[in-house]
């Protein structure tokens, strides 16, 4: 029975139209949310929350996961393309009269965040490991500390009054837009040309990949997906402060890849979804409100101490949960597995082998 | 036309003399050995033809390029492949990935196309992928495509590294000490398989070897190296009583 039902369900996979179909869907879905309040306002802003964080996570594994080096820079380029996004649609672009000009603020903010990338591309060339950390880390002081001190730019305060023009579609477009261009990337020569670096650089370079060109585009195409992430952020929280964007953040998302997983697309959503709800669910309000159906003698939220202190708590919890990851599960969720739906068909056929019986291997599968 | 020329070749890790006054002529369908002690430069001077290190003096000229001053992976795109005395596969990758990577210098397609997975992409991409799985059936590893390369067991790596090397197209093959840990058995199938790519392929190839049977048994010539210094070069034969080459092998031959 269950073989079965596992034999439809890989069936139901190989069909062509299901990642139209499923994207279509949640497309339309996302349409529909916000129009008819299927979902409450929170409900749609943790969805949000969870889009960004996807794109983050995605965006950070390109070079943490399948490039094997550690950046801490993520949040710079958040900020880069949170302000430069900002800017645009305060006061350059007239985004009330033509919505459609929000998209091109969120890229501008992308393209200023891939221009710092190539920046911070170029020392990466003669470095690696913990110094390029150390490097990674100074970039993203460099650019804390320049936005608090351009005033033009609100300095520590900060901008606020934003206009809220981030919405579930947009989240979900450009999600979806650049999860699968660094799925694409990742299956190309280029990608490929990432893995070899992680593997042994020298025995890459010496077998004809272009490791300085390739790191260029890696680091471009991460900190270009931060970027957006960041304008979209900024639209979405509606108050931009540099100390939004410091190391926290940049740790935040490090903890969604290591949770997920490194090397995995699929790892990274999970974990970034993961990470997101778990938050959320230990702020206070989220826990009392689930705790409310048990009886008083049992739950008082008003009066429970655990409660009221989460928000204290969340932040050993949290820290507490990526410990116990690494010590009982390195490799995270997914590590170095993919969702064969991830894998472009051409690959996994290539890298099928047709044994005797003719069987398929199924499920979660083994990329490398 | 000589395919390789190395005149005057010298290098020096900080004060330490590695290679001195090394001077190579490889012709078309060579195939030659380099012999020495370890410590010898051997290894070094491959180092310094595909670029790892870069020559202090001399020059390398591969059909009429010079490649002192070059990266590894230009070098590498002028078809010149090479293996490593401790295989240096990419353990975490597919057997068949392993064999892709080396393709990149002879993908065509742009980062943008890659990106999009249109235009050029996937007749590129099915190209390479024909052409990595013709290589792996070659070397008999196509059942193992998807298998991850570090569960390969010892002489499948070497074979597998011997297959990556191929996938870069080489003209020039260069093969560190291919029969490190092997057994007598293994050695011969070597032998053969050396004999055949290069027929096969059209190569010129170098090798690096401790084992005198394999050496003796297929080079044409052989270059015996000792702390950087080249103390002979000649057909095997010459090279099995040449004095000096006793010498370094074996000590003084202590006069009565």
């Amino acid at each position: 029975m269950i073989d079965l039902l596992r034999k439809q369900w890989n069936l139901l996979l190989e069909k062509r139209w299901l990642v139209p179909a499923l994207l279509a869907t949640g497309f339309g879905l996302a349409f529909v949310i916000p129009e008819y309040h299927l979902l409450s306002v929170y409900v749609q802003l943790i969805l949000m929350y969870v889009g960004i964080n996807i794109i983050l996570a995605v965006s950070l594994n390109l070079v943490n996961g399948y490039m094997g080096e550690f950046s801490l820079a993520h949040a710079g380029f958040m900020a880069v393309g949170a302000y430069t996004a900002v800017l645009l649609t305060m006061k350059v672009l007239p985004v009330t009269d033509f919505p459609l000009l929000f998209p091109c603020a969120v890229l501008a903010g992308g393209l200023a965040a891939a221009l710092l990338g190539m920046i911070v591309a170029i020392p990466s060339f003669k470095v690696r490991g913990d110094y390029l950390a150390i490097i990674t880390l100074a970039f993203l002081m460099i650019v804390k500390s320049m936005i608090e001190n351009i005033d033009f730019i609100g300095g520590p305060r900060g901008i606020p009054g934003i206009m809220k023009l981030t919405t579930l579609p947009w989240v979900f477009f450009w999600t979806v837009t650049l999860v699968w261009m660094i799925r694409n990337f990742i299956y190309s020569k280029y990608g490929r040309g990432v893995l070899s670096i992680r593997e042994d650089e020298i025995a890459s370079d010496l077998m004809s990949v272009n490791t300085q060109q390739v790191k260029l585009f890696a680091f471009m195409l991460s900190s270009f997906c931060a970027g957006i992430a960041g304008a979209l952020f900024a639209h979405l929280l509606q108050f931009i402060s540099p100390r939004i964007f410091d190391i926290t953040k940049s740790t935040d998302i490090l903890i969604m890849v290591y949770l997920g997983g490194i090397a995995s697309i699929g790892g990274s959503i999970l974990g970034a979804t993961l990470f997101t709800v778990l938050l959320e669910l230990l702020r206070p309000s989220t826990m009392a409100a689930l705790l409310s159906w048990l009886p008083s003698f049992v739950f008082d939220p008003l009066n429970e101490h655990f409660i009221s202190h989460l928000g204290v708590w969340r932040m050993v919890i949290m820290p507490l949960a990526l410990i116990l990851v690494m010590l009982y599960w390195p490799r995270g969720i997914m590590g170095l597995r993919e969702f064969r739906g991830f894998i472009p068909r051409r690959d996994r056929e290539a890298h099928h082998y047709i044994n005797p019986q003719g069987e398929e291997p199924h499920g979660a599968i083994d990329r490398h | 036309m000589a395919l390789l020329t190395a005149t005057k070749v010298g290098h020096q890790f900080g004060g330490l003399c590695a290679v001195a006054d090394f001077n190579l002529e490889l012709h078309y369908g060579d195939l030659m050995g380099v012999i020495g002690p370890n410590g010898a430069g051997k290894t070094t001077v491959f180092n310094l033809i595909t670029g790892v290190y870069r020559a202090t003096e001399g020059s390398i000229c591969f059909k009429g390029t010079e490649l002192v001053g070059k990266n590894p992976n230009q070098i590498a795109a002028l078809h010149i492949g090479r293996t490593f005395q401790n295989i240096r596969l990419f353990r975490d990758l597919s057997v068949l990935d392993n064999v892709r990577i080396a393709h990149h210098a002879q993908v065509n397609y742009t980062p943008l196309e890659g990106l999009l997975h249109l235009g050029r992409y996937r007749r590129e991409e099915q190209r390479t992928i024909d052409n990595s799985r013709l290589l792996l059936a070659i070397f008999k590893l196509e059942h193992l495509a998807g298998e991850t390369a570090k569960n390969l067991p010892y002489g499948l790596q070497r074979r597998l590294e011997i297959a990556r090397a191929l996938a870069i197209s080489p003209e020039l093959l260069l093969l560190d000490e291919p029969a490190a840990g092997m057994n007598p058995n293994e050695i011969d199938q070597l032998m053969d398989l050396i004999q055949w790519i290069r027929q096969e392929f059209k190569l010129t190839i170098l090798l690096i070897e401790h084992q005198m049977k394999l050496v003796m048994g297929i080079c044409e010539r052989i270059k015996v190296l000792d702390f950087g210094v080249t103390l002979a070069e000649g057909p095997p034969k010459m090279i099995q009583n040449h004095p000096k080459v006793l010498e370094a092998y074996l000590g003084e031959i202590p006069v009565e």
